[in-house]
């Protein structure tokens, strides 16, 4: 939660009086509320923090901090089943304590 | 150099790393305030990377780990009532309460459920008019603005069913707190990059003023993180102590003045207690009486409630820097990722949970770096 990761707006609309839009995080798409960034357009891309885009960022930047959250599993756990991994993380801990 | 080739640049960060080793010339201790830089410091083995001379400090960065458990209890009472929907981010399910976690309630049968943005829990009041839908606001500066605008909304469409359980907690009194304490061993510190893109770097100045100390505003990628203690280095073997920003890319000065308005108009600041750590003045955000309609503490009677927290956990002495993480007698026996016993083990932003993670085992090099100490 405390990760902000970049991703690239690809559909602007509004919505009960806010601008929101469709950002794509290198795949995976969802919406992210643009009150506190309304000036950024299609294309640009932009630092996410729980659905509230919070600053401008360049492609280049954008593009290599998503590579590394990719190969540290970081968008995973952004945007992954929570519950699955709650679940798997209660299941294993018996497991665990036998180490 | 085992962990270098992992970096985006290696050879960038060579280039760093030795710029760094031929300016030092003697022991420096500085903290990374972000949980985000702790796990990537460890993940890519910068503190083992740096010359000896050099100890990075884990700070309190991680909303999850310094929430109190008080709080927690009071979430886990609020999730157990009938008709109520929790809505909750998903890295709080498995943080532990006095006797159980939300995953645990969401097993008793209480509505519990994970959303990615705070505006997602106000739709769901909206689509469940005759449930009442309250959203748990954890977080720092950078998930702050986001609650705010969940309550502004709230009141502005009128839906009178949504409230917010806000336990929210700002940087620059946590790093007051550090320096003001007396077995303080921080001279300079890394400030949180994406807290600054939300509030900018205008708080910090002042402090760095106060306390004789560099601040250096720093991402969380490896190569930013080099950066920042490269810049931080500079600047203590210079007898220097500025305010920096090493990551213009998504900080300005002032921050984000949109975000910065609803945050004023919506939130006040108040004493806020940090798991582990205790009560910091001023360090947290409540809600304004304009929005106490809105207040989850007030509408479902629980303020009253207090705990303990348990004796056996040090997470309290890992967020301050006193201790590090395997110091700890619990650290990997009773205490795992998989059987928290504090929170600094439950979130992957934990100081415990990134040694547990990447350094099962105390490297050498860790024992040497805490012999130093």
């Amino acid at each position: 939660m405390c990760l902000a990761v970049p991703g690239r707006v690809v559909g602007i609309e509004e919505r009960d009086g806010t601008p929101m839009a469709r950002v794509d995080f290198g795949g995976v798409v969802k919406d992210v509320c643009l009150a506190y960034l309304p000036e950024i357009e299609v294309g640009e891309y932009a630092i996410v923090h729980v659905g509230f885009a919070i600053q401008r960022l360049d492609e280049e930047s954008a593009l290599a901090t998503l590579r590394l959250f990719e190969r540290i599993g970081a968008l995973d756990e952004e945007f992954g089943d929570a519950w699955a991994r709650a679940a798997d993380e209660t299941e294993r801990a018996p497991e665990e304590e036998n180490r | 150099m085992k962990y270098i080739d992992e970096f985006q640049d290696p050879a960038l960060a060579r280039r760093l790393l030795d710029d760094i080793a031929g300016t030092v010339t003697r022991p420096w201790s500085m903290m990374e305030v972000c949980g985000g830089q702790t796990h990537s410091i460890i993940r890519h083995g910068i503190d083992q990377l740096l010359p000896e001379q050099i100890e990075l400090i884990h700070g309190p960065g991680c909303p999850v780990c310094v929430t109190p458990l008080e709080v927690i209890d009071k979430a886990l009472e609020i999730a157990s009532r009938p008709g109520v929907v929790f809505c909750s981010f998903g890295d709080m399910l498995r943080v532990p309460g006095s006797d159980r976690d939300l995953f645990r309630v969401r097993g008793d049968g209480g509505d519990v459920r994970v959303v990615y943005s705070p505006l997602d829990a106000l739709r769901i009041a909206q689509q469940t008019p005759d449930q009442q839908v309250v959203f748990f606001g954890v977080g720092f500066e950078t998930t702050a603005p986001a609650i705010a605008m969940a309550a502004h909304q709230a009141k502005r469409l009128d839906v009178r069913n949504f409230s917010l359980l806000v336990s929210h907690v700002r940087v620059p009194p946590a790093i007051e707190a550090i320096m003001r304490s007396p077995d303080c061993r921080v001279q300079a510190f890394l400030a949180a990059g994406h807290v600054c893109s939300v509030m900018g770097t205008l708080e910090y100045p002042a402090l760095a003023d106060t306390h004789k100390v560099p601040i250096v505003v720093t991402g969380f990628e490896p190569l930013d993180i080099l950066e920042g203690i490269r810049r931080a280095v500079r600047q203590l073997e210079r007898g220097e102590h500025r305010v920096e920003n090493a990551y213009p890319r998504a900080v300005r000065p002032q921050g984000n003045q949109v975000a910065l308005s609803v945050l004023r108009e919506v939130f006040t600041t108040t004493d806020r207690a940090w798991r582990g750590i205790g009560t910091i003045p001023d360090s947290g955000w409540r809600l304004t009486d304009t929005y106490r309609d809105y207040d989850a503490e007030h509408r479902f009677e629980v303020t009253g409630l207090t705990t303990e927290e348990p004796t056996v956990c040090r997470s309290g002495e890992v967020l301050q820097g006193l201790i590090r993480p395997h110091e700890c007698a619990a650290f990997g026996t009773a205490c795992t990722p998989r059987t928290p016993l504090g929170a600094t083990m439950v979130s992957s932003e934990g100081a415990c949970a990134a040694y547990y993670l990447y350094r099962r085992l105390a490297t050498p090099r860790m024992e040497e770096t805490t012999s130093i100490d």
